[in-house]
């Protein structure tokens, strides 16, 4: 039967880790995932979980090491953020491109400088392009869930590519709530061993991998991802409703909340959402027809969904705790690709909220809306706009 | 005449040598370079003089190819399909067996 | 090929050949000379792990590869953990790691993929104890890249960054002793070879293979594109470098100095015999000379003590 603790949502992934039996760990602490493999060493230490855990001197290390041990063909778990997911950054790419279904779980913080330790969403959004699959979790139960279901579609023939499984710094990381942790033998039953037919070094089958690729050839090799991140979308699909089916959980890729007769869509990820329902609520209320939208799978970007909410709104409001200079959030430009062919479309506007663990209030989403509403009825007059900006001190 | 060690391999590598994207791009063929004739890149080549030669197999050592294989009475052969003419076995021979020449091409 | 016994015993190298020609290795290189060696040594029982470095281009573009055993290409200064990461993978599958039988996993990267970019990997790699060999083949500088100085370039060596010019002139620091910093690791095993000396390299690579936890070997290979050199000469010039002391061979066992044949034997040679065969001293003055030979002594006289003191 499964069991029920109250934990933070860094415990929770330990405990996703530590059910998913990783055969190698490698981690290295940084604030606010230093918890993650602590929680990891003490499973270890405790005989409740068997694997080899490497205390690497750097981040970099930490994702080079789960390189080499996935490579040698076992199941490999890493939990970093912030710098030390920027740090591991070019390793990301060796990860997705000799295609090694590692798993992360990264604690949402801010980049510097100035060095900021709390939350926002820039860590991950900056690795969107390396080739890993990319969940965000809206509270603990999913950051364990997510992590259990990125293994399974991870690992799928089809995919073999890395993901990340982002939850919120401190928000998340650091706050308690009840988490249904499920059994053993049926996490086994699902997630099976990882047995990779492509790649592990052994000395009885001497192959090579990660060879230099001339302009003849490494193309194929960058479309080989993409085709494989394509596939993901489906996988993906599969492994929520095995994961439904097993665990009684449903997720979804983007999750939609009363957005059926909805004119304007608060669209967004991670922790946030939970602020954003309740806010729809209390909108609902006072009779605003208002919806609200939760992207649980970033990469690969669910194009189609995001059309087919498109279709059932006049405004889709992107709330996006991260930045791309010049342009607005990632989510905003990725949003944008999915629509600009699209015969009639939303007005689509960006909202930069709560960067580095600023609030984000009920206030904040009230201008959000006032904005929205004004844009659908005298027509769009900027596309991004920063919002709960002290502009007092600036 | 002895036969070059990787004669067997060569026949192998070609083949099974594929150029169709593996996931990854791995390389399941070991010692696929075998195929590489890395000969063409000589200018001058080894000339062996079997007079001379002690059979101390130095230039069978330090041949970085390697390139240099023994025959049946324990002569060194020079594989000209893969010698570079890089000169180490000429210049570490003791007994001068090995001089090397400006290859007519 | 059947091997004729009094062959056997005149040559203590395996016949085995596992590394491949065809290999795009630049003519008389001291790197591929190295990987044929060690190839040799542990016939299929090694797995490599190579970083982005001449080895790289030896190895070959995809789909060649001149390898017979597992070969994993990385960046340029992960080594240290990519093997750390192999090592804990291997024995988590059940492999024996290094001892008689044992699976050896090695790491195979140049000096600047060692003593400067792939240092912190090293270090990680020699503190944890991991059970794995890592091999330094010295080159003295980024040969890959196009002669650029790493920390191990000599004093008075030309690199395309330490040109010479009307103002500035070669490059003005010392080989750094990288072999020093391994060794202060505490580590059980760490020794210095050559490619002109393969019996005592493979000796050195049998006794890492024995002896459990981390094993470094600091292996001198020359460089002909790089070094300006004769390609026929490479042999000849790690020959001297060890006979001129610049480039000793000695191992360091469990706390303890050996200066190995031929260290052993004489007086060092005048260091102008090493560098006279090399395009890269030819800008050298007297002083210069002078400057390097007295360096080449006095680390040499430290060795000595060393040995004598430790041994």
């Amino acid at each position: 039967m499964p069991i029920k603790k109250v934990m933070k949502a860094n415990e929770a992934a330990a405990w996703a880790a530590k059910l998913a039996k990783p055969k190698v760990i490698a981690a290295f602490p940084i604030t606010p995932s230093t918890l993650v493999p602590e929680k990891i060493s003490e499973f270890i230490a405790d005989g409740e979980l068997d694997a080899e855990f490497i205390k690497v001197e750097s981040e970099h290390s930490a994702i080079s090491a789960c390189v080499g041990a996935s490579a040698a063909g076992v199941r490999t778990f890493t939990a970093t953020a912030s710098q030390g997911l920027a740090l591991m950054h070019e390793i990301l790419f060796i990860a997705a491109g000799m295609r090694l279904p590692i798993v992360i779980a990264v604690g949402n913080r801010s980049l510097s400088a100035p060095i900021n330790i709390w939350n926002d969403w820039q860590d991950s959004i900056s690795e969107r392009d390396t080739g890993w699959i990319q969940f965000y979790a809206e509270n603990n139960q999913e950051a364990l869930d997510l992590i259990i279901a990125a293994y399974k579609a991870a690992e799928d023939e089809r995919v073999l590519l890395p993901a990340m499984v982002g939850f919120d710094a401190f928000i998340l990381t650091h706050t308690v709530e009840p988490v249904e942790i499920p059994d053993q033998e049926v996490v086994d039953e699902f997630l099976g061993e990882y047995v990779p037919k492509h790649a592990y070094v052994d000395p009885k089958r001497p192959i090579t991998q990660g060879s230099l690729g001339f302009p003849a050839h490494y193309m194929e090799t960058r479309y080989k991802v993409w085709e494989a991140m394509e596939n993901a979308r489906e996988v993906i699909k599969e492994v929520f409703d095995k994961f439904e089916k097993t665990f009684g959980r449903r997720y979804h890729i983007i999750e939609e909340y009363k957005t059926d007769d909805a004119e304007i869509v608060l669209v967004t990820m991670g922790s946030l959402a939970g602020t954003v329902k309740e806010f729809v609520d209390k909108k609902r209320e006072e009779g605003v027809k208002i919806g609200a939208a939760k992207i649980t799978v970033y990469r690969p970007f669910p194009i189609e969904e995001i059309r087919a909410l498109a279709k059932k709104t006049k405004v889709l409001a992107l709330l996006e705790k991260d930045i791309s200079f010049s342009v607005g959030g990632a989510v905003f430009a990725d949003t944008s690709r999915a629509l600009i062919n699209e015969k009639e479309k939303p007005i689509i506007l960006d909202f930069i909220l709560g960067l580095g663990g600023r609030d984000v209030t009920f206030q904040n989403l009230e201008e959000v809306v006032d904005i929205a509403k004004k844009a659908l009825e005298e027509g769009v007059k900027e596309e991004v706009y920063w919002i709960g900006l002290r502009k007092e001190i600036l | 005449m002895a036969e070059s060690p990787f004669k067997a391999d060569i026949e192998r590598v070609e083949k099974e040598y594929s150029e169709k994207m593996t996931p990854g791009a791995i390389v399941y063929l070991p010692g696929s370079s075998v195929i590489n004739k890395t000969g063409s890149w000589r200018v001058f080549m080894p000339e062996f003089h079997k007079d001379k030669c002690v059979r101390c197999y130095l230039c069978y050592v330090y041949c970085p190819e390697p390139a240099i294989y023994l025959d049946e009475e324990n002569y060194p052969v020079f594989d000209y399909d893969y010698c570079k003419g890089c000169g180490v076995c000429a210049n570490e021979c003791p007994t001068k067996a090995i001089v090397m020449v400006r290859e007519k091409k | 090929m059947e091997i004729p016994e009094n062959v056997k015993k005149r040559l203590s190298l395996p016949f085995e050949e596992n590394f491949y020609a065809g290999h795009t290795a630049c003519q008389g290189c001291g790197a591929a000379l190295g990987l044929r060696y060690v190839l040799k040594a542990y016939g299929k029982k090694a797995i490599f792990t190579i970083p982005a470095c001449c080895s790289t281009i030896i190895a070959g573009p995809w789909p060649y590869s001149a390898f017979n055993a597992p070969l994993f290409h990385t960046a340029f200064e992960t080594t240290g953990a990519v093997i750390s990461g192999i090592e804990a993978a291997l024995k988590a599958k059940g492999y024996k790691v290094k001892g008689e039988d044992g699976i050896m996993v090695i790491g195979w990267a140049g000096d600047g993929g060692t003593a400067d970019i792939g240092l912190q990997a090293l270090s990680g790699f020699l503190e944890r104890g991991h059970d794995g060999l890592y091999i330094m083949y010295d080159n003295e500088a980024y040969m890959n890249t196009g002669i650029q100085r790493s920390s191990s370039t000599p004093y008075g060596a030309w690199t395309t960054n330490t040109p010479g010019g009307k103002k500035h002139f070669l490059e003005r620091r010392h080989k750094k002793k990288v072999i020093d910093i391994v060794i202060a690791h505490k580590i059980p095993y760490a020794a210095t070879a050559s490619v002109a000396f393969p019996e005592d390299f493979m000796k050195k690579l049998k006794k890492a293979q024995k002896i459990p936890g981390p094993s470094f070997i600091q292996l001198f290979a020359p460089c002909p594109t790089g070094w300006r050199s004769p390609t026929d000469k490479s042999i000849e010039i790690a020959r001297l470098a060890v006979q001129t002391a610049y480039f000793p061979l000695f191992e360091y066992e469990n706390g303890k100095y050996k200066i190995n044949m031929p260290s052993t034997k004489k007086e060092p040679k005048p260091i102008e015999e090493f560098l006279k065969l090399q395009g890269r001293f030819k800008y050298m003055s007297k002083d210069d000379i002078e400057v390097l030979q007295k360096w080449v002594l006095h680390e040499w006289e430290e060795l000595k003590k060393k040995a004598e003191v430790f041994g």
